[in-house]
């Protein structure tokens, strides 16, 4: 935000708070009135717009007020995760788009900014507007034009909105989404933490995480295989250094969207309960929930207290969607155990829900190999870590530290870094059975892994040279040799 | 417009025919026949007449030497009405168009009303969106290439690449007519460009009543496919007439028989 914004927006909060002051005696006899419509908005305010996961103050107690909202259109390139790079249309430059917040009654004076960069023309359907098109109709924007129209927040609610321009499901599907929040009279209740998280269903020429500049993929769109459904734009958005953070105690409010296009989710806090679920981001609380149902185009507001510290794991627990194609994030909360509510030292062995035996992975005569090879050791580090973070990840994690119990840590593993060879056939062809890793013992399954050559070096090279290894160097050679 | 006038107007315009570049001159002839548009006016198969299109999109250079020819049309004099505030907006004064563009890109920033008179001033018109289209589904080697994936992929990486009007014209590839950049630098302005309407509300478009969808029992679901032409389509909506976009160059046309066309008006 400017500094100017950001100071009109200070002045004008304190403008409203010195009136409030000056006419509290005759504000004691709240004004009911018949309809949200006829809430007055009576001075004009610059909306706070944030960028994912963050979201504006809170509205509170503020009267409602002439809002402005400027929002600016960009086409541009990022990255959905390491090395595939993908060209987004943004409202104001992330995925999700910025978070609107107004309250019931605020007129909202929506700028419109499709910049002249901008190959396509755009326009915004806000499912918290009550007029045609959700206002797509006014806000149809050329390159290098801006358009204005204005709308009354009549209904309380997070919403969805969207790009609605032909064709609109591409539009959707390249990012064109975010939520605005219309709260309810006197605000919602306050929390210590908010956040916001919208998942998305991206299609791509190539298969999951293959490298380069991807297009778009219409028929996988219209047939809804997804490549990669992820929360906030890209995998990863949510993880390691940007986790979401909270303290033991606190109360948490995820302001939930779904942009789709096709996808619903099942959203679900991994060792978390919902005390609360604004059902469908309306009215309608639901207490106790373990998974919430967000439908494409939807949203929640889902509240929680952490009891425990640990990192706990945001998922569409439509399962392969979280392991395989990104839609996973975290929760990082810090500050004292509380043995009462959780203690991990009682675990005893390891649930292996489907058995050893169906969980081989299928296996195909030929494995592609990259279009793109390794030139040198930076690059089979980065392409080595691109492919740890899609398959390794999960069960060894971000470190390489593994998880207790369950599966073992390759950060200064003994056991990895004795015999390179049986490391690589371990990859290649799985593992079941106990071993003993720095001492400790470790009974699970590793299912063989799909991956080409190159792939194996790269990925074997990465993990060698992080975490305190061996600083192997593991080429595609050494790992032919070991296939059959 | 009164016959004096018009007669004026041809007068006027008439002396730089003779002096213009080889390069403004070179067109190509498209060979007319009938096809089937994403959608149009009319629903269903449109027969185009066989017409002769610029090789290239007009240049900087080229534009810089109509605004020399014609003042009226510099940044600094242009008619209000005739454009907006972006009107040769990258430009670095009213004759020259600086360092930092090429001679050689093609004009962008440039409003309706001024691609179409100067087509006029070189004796020809804004193509058709029917002639554009029919034109430009012409691949390397193939005069209809809509069918080719491969085909439709090409023009929609160029959808995805940026900045491509600082490209030369001549930079992508000859189509099966001798015509260069149909799909690749820029958009491109059609006389007509508002006929089809896509509406701010694109989803409404779909009512039976509007002219939009009128064929979509001939426009196969294959069609509907044809997502890069949607786009195209929903460019032109979005365009008024005064407007000029960073994005948005031109190319004229010419009835390849000039007497047949004006006695059959």
């Amino acid at each position: 935000m400017s500094k100017t914004t950001k100071t009109t927006v200070l002045r004008s909060a304190l403008l409203a708070g010195m009136a409030s002051l000056l006419f509290s005696c005759a504000e004691k006899k709240k004004k009911e009135y018949a309809s949200t419509a006829e809430i007055p908005a009576t001075r004009e305010m610059i909306a706070e717009l944030t960028s994912p996961p963050y979201v504006p103050t809170p509205v509170g107690k503020r009267k409602a007020k002439k809002l402005i909202v400027d929002m600016e259109i960009l086409e541009q390139e990022g990255e959905m995760t390491n090395g595939v790079r993908y060209i987004y249309w943004t409202f104001g430059g992330t995925v999700p788009g910025s978070f609107i917040r107004t309250r019931v009654g605020d007129e909202v004076e929506f700028h419109l900014k499709n910049h002249p960069d901008n190959k396509l023309p755009h326009n915004i359907d806000l499912h918290a507007v009550t007029g045609p098109g959700g206002g797509a109709e006014s806000s149809f924007v050329a390159p290098g034009r801006e358009k204005v129209f204005s709308f009354k927040t009549l209904n309380p609610g997070l919403y969805v909105y969207h790009c609605a321009t032909a064709p609109v499901g591409m539009h959707i599907a390249n990012g064109m989404y975010g939520l605005i929040l219309v709260e309810p009279e006197g605000g919602l209740p306050p929390v210590d933490k908010e956040y916001y998280i919208m998942q998305g269903d991206f299609y791509t020429k190539g298969a999951n995480g293959e490298r380069g500049l991807q297009p778009f993929d219409m028929q996988k769109a219209v047939d809804e295989r997804a490549d990669y459904v992820v929360f906030n734009g890209k995998m990863g958005a949510l993880t390691g250094d940007n986790a979401l953070t909270a303290n033991v105690g606190e109360t948490i409010r995820l302001f939930v969207g779904n942009g789709g296009p096709n996808l619903v989710s099942s959203f679900h806090v991994i060792g978390e309960i919902f005390d609360k679920v604004y059902v469908e981001g309306g009215d309608m609380v639901n207490k106790n929930v373990q998974t919430t149902l967000i439908p494409a185009g939807g949203a929640a507001i889902v509240e929680f207290k952490v009891d425990v510290p640990g990192t706990f794991i945001l998922v569409d627990h439509s399962i392969f969607r979280a392991f395989n194609k990104g839609a996973l994030g975290m929760l990082k909360v810090e500050g004292e155990e509380n043995k009462s509510i959780y203690s991990g030292e009682l675990e005893e062995g390891i649930y292996l829900p489907e058995g050893p035996g169906i969980q081989t992975m299928p296996s195909t005569d030929e494995v592609k190999e990259s279009d793109i090879p390794a030139k040198s050791m930076a690059e089979k580090m980065e392409f080595g870590k691109a492919t740890y973070m899609q398959t390794c990840f999960a069960c060894h994690q971000g470190e390489g530290q593994g998880i207790a119990e369950a599966f073992p840590p390759l950060a200064k593993s003994d056991y990895l870094n004795a015999d390179v060879e049986r490391a690589i056939d371990i990859v290649l062809y799985g593992l079941t059975g106990e071993i003993t890793v720095n001492g400790k013992k470790y009974n699970s399954v590793m299912t063989s892994q799909s991956l080409s050559d190159e792939e194996v070096a790269n990925v074997m090279t990465y993990i060698y040279n992080s975490w305190g290894n061996s600083k192997k160097d593991v080429t595609p050679a050494m790992v032919k040799s070991r296939r059959n | 417009m009164g016959p004096s006038l018009k007669i004026a107007f041809i007068f006027l315009c008439s002396f730089i025919v003779g002096t213009a570049s080889a390069q403004r001159n070179e067109m190509a002839v498209v060979k007319g026949g009938t096809y089937i548009p994403l959608y149009g006016v009319d629903s269903t198969a449109v027969t185009v007449k066989s017409f002769k299109m610029d090789v290239y999109p007009v240049t900087n250079s080229d534009y810089l030497r109509f605004v020399e020819e014609h003042p009226q049309w510099q940044r600094s004099k242009i008619i209000r009405l005739f454009s907006d505030g972006n009107y040769l907006v990258n430009w670095e004064g009213d004759t020259s168009f600086g360092d930092v563009l090429q001679p050689n890109a093609p004009i962008t920033n440039i409003s309706w009303f001024a691609a179409k008179n100067y087509c006029e001033c070189l004796g020809k018109r804004l193509p058709t969106v029917d002639e554009w289209e029919y034109a430009a589904m012409a691949d390397q080697t193939m005069a209809d290439a809509r069918t080719k994936e491969s085909y439709n992929q090409q023009i929609l990486d160029w959808y995805e690449a940026p900045k491509t009007f600082k490209n030369k014209i001549g930079s992508t590839f000859k189509n099966y007519w001798g015509i260069y950049d149909l799909h690749g630098l820029v958009w491109e302005w059609t006389i007509d460009f508002n006929s089809v309407l896509i509406s701010g509300e694109s989803r409404k478009d779909v009512d039976k009543d509007s002219n939009l969808f009128c064929g979509s029992a001939a426009v196969g679901a294959s069609d509907l496919m044809n997502y890069a032409a949607f786009m195209r389509y929903a460019l032109r909506g979005s365009l008024k007439a005064s407007y000029s976009m960073r994005n948005l160059g031109f190319r004229c046309v010419e009835p390849l028989n000039k007497m047949n066309e004006n006695s059959s008006r």
